[in-house]
């Protein structure tokens, strides 16, 4: 995907998100450390422009939620979790790059009932690249990539510096990349 | 950036980037703090002993704490209901405790290296809750971390920690993981309770209080320890009090947004003024509140370190 498809991916979840909630504003959206913050920064904006207000934006570190944390000896550090508004009663949008195994989203659900207890949780993802290992579907999808476990999904976005892309790096021929947006749909 | 040891046994053989990996970490248990729901499940698993052989009221309710909010289970000794009473050793009871299954040890004791000792025979993490003379490694990362949070930066300030410096392992603590952030430190107090070559340790030595506060951005006064002054290395508690109290009048010699600080318990109105104890520039409660968020930092960055095994779930 390139900066143009990740924009309008972006743009029409946004009206989903609109579109299938029924009191706006309940709406609340949550970022997943890292990437996931970016996404829903630029997803609050937007549903902001279209909706005339603003939208509660939180972002969540999910570090200490893994289930992999002590047996994992390469521990990733730990960064903030900044959700500064209540979560009662609220409609959550969790918002992250690539869903996978589902471990992460796990992790993120269930850190989200010590702030509270939110009307509803949904989930919107840019990438959904299969390979789920937990019983979790996401409600916005920007792109099915279908990849092996092997492969890697690699998501640039331009708040890191450089140009918005999604890259599927497939396990043969290590080190070729290629662009996605052509091949990976019709897979 | 981040920590590759089993144990905490004292600020001295840390690296800086160590020291900073200890606060960042803090900075995000501190959140943790202010949830509705304060607790998180990375220790889900573990057991961690709270092993305390001398009198400790914060310390020891702060382990407690940080070990429970991380989901760890505590067990806690006090040497007055156990066995230490009718002449257990001290490695027959560790090794006993370790032989239940444990995998951290907390452990306050009254003569200096029993952390280390206990590190040679025992498997378990151990961390270091204040033992002598020589260290308080939490303490110390604590008061850093109260001063980091408030001026954002370490490396040039200027720091005074006032009192008994031959007694005070708090200080001892503070002095190496200030130094080793850049922040210039000056210890004040009677003569007899300066060590001989404090110098040593990088830091400028006062007997003149006065001199001392000159220009200071922040003053960590420590309690004068009343069970420690049996050998008439002070004159008298009033005489301590005119010497190098800390009393609002003298607070003029500081720099503009200066901060009080103080390991407590306080003896107010001896080395510390009533009004000055709870003046807007003191952060003493806040200390407190960061020695849980620094603690919960060091149990888990020692326990993910080690890749202590844990059933996934």
């Amino acid at each position: 995907m390139d900066a143009k498809q990740i924009s309008h991916a972006l743009t029409r979840i946004a009206h989903e998100i609109l579109e299938s909630i029924e009191e706006s504003d309940k709406l609340a959206i949550i970022g997943i450390r890292s990437n996931g913050d970016f996404l829903a920064d630029r997803l609050a904006e937007m549903i902001g422009k279209i909706d005339g207000r603003k939208i509660d934006v939180g972002y969540m570190d999910i570090t200490l939620y893994r289930d992999d944390l002590l047996t994992n000896p390469e521990h990733p550090e730990i960064k903030a979790t900044e959700i500064l508004f209540p979560v009662d009663h609220k409609v959550i949008v969790l918002v992250d790059d690539v869903l996978f195994t589902g471990r992460t989203i796990r992790a993120a659900l269930n850190q989200i009932p010590d702030y509270g207890r939110p009307q509803a949780v949904r989930l919107a993802i840019l990438v959904d690249r299969g390979g789920r290992e937990l019983p979790i579907r996401a409600d916005f999808v920007g792109k099915n990539i279908p990849s092996s476990r092997h492969d890697d999904v690699v998501v640039k976005l331009k708040e890191r510096g450089g140009d918005d892309s999604v890259l599927l790096r497939r396990d043969e021929g290590a080190g070729k990349a290629r662009e996605t947006s052509r091949k990976g749909n019709k897979k | 950036m981040t920590v590759k040891r089993k144990h905490l046994l004292g600020l001295e053989e840390l690296e800086p980037h160590e020291i900073l990996s200890f606060l960042e970490s803090a900075k995000v248990f501190r959140e943790v703090l202010d949830r509705p729901i304060k607790k998180v499940a990375p220790l889900r698993g573990l057991t961690v002993v709270n092993l305390f052989y001398e009198p400790s009221t914060r310390t020891r309710l702060s382990f407690e704490l940080a070990e429970k909010r991380l989901s760890a289970d505590t067990v806690s000794f006090t040497t007055a209901t156990s066995s230490v009473k009718k002449g257990e050793t001290l490695k027959d009871t560790v090794r006993n405790i370790e032989a239940m299954k444990i995998d951290m040890i907390v452990i306050r004791h009254q003569s200096a290296g029993v952390p280390y000792f206990l590190t040679r025979f025992s498997d378990a993490c151990i961390v270091n809750a204040g033992d002598g003379q020589h260290e308080h490694p939490t303490q110390g990362l604590l008061d850093l971390y109260t001063i980091w949070t408030k001026y954002k930066k370490l490396a040039g300030l200027r720091v005074v920690l006032m009192g008994d410096a031959k007694h005070s392992r708090v200080i001892r603590s503070n002095i190496w993981g200030l130094t080793k952030l850049g922040a210039s430190v000056a210890v004040c107090g009677p003569p007899t309770l300066l060590p001989v070559e404090m110098e040593k340790m990088g830091v400028e030595v006062y007997t003149d209080i006065d001199k001392a506060l000159d220009g200071a951005d922040v003053v960590n006064v420590m309690r004068i320890q009343l069970e420690r002054q049996t050998s008439g290395l002070l004159p008298s508690l009033r005489e301590y009090t005119t010497l190098f109290g800390i009393t609002r009048d003298r607070l003029k010699r500081l720099n503009k947004n200066y901060t009080i600080m103080h390991p407590g318990p306080i003896n107010r109105g001896i080395e510390l003024a009533d009004d000055v104890a709870d003046s807007v520039n003191s952060v003493i409660l806040e200390q407190v509140t960061n020695g849980v968020a620094v603690r919960m930092a060091v149990l888990y960055l020692l326990a993910a370190s080690e890749g202590k095994n844990v059933k996934q779930d």
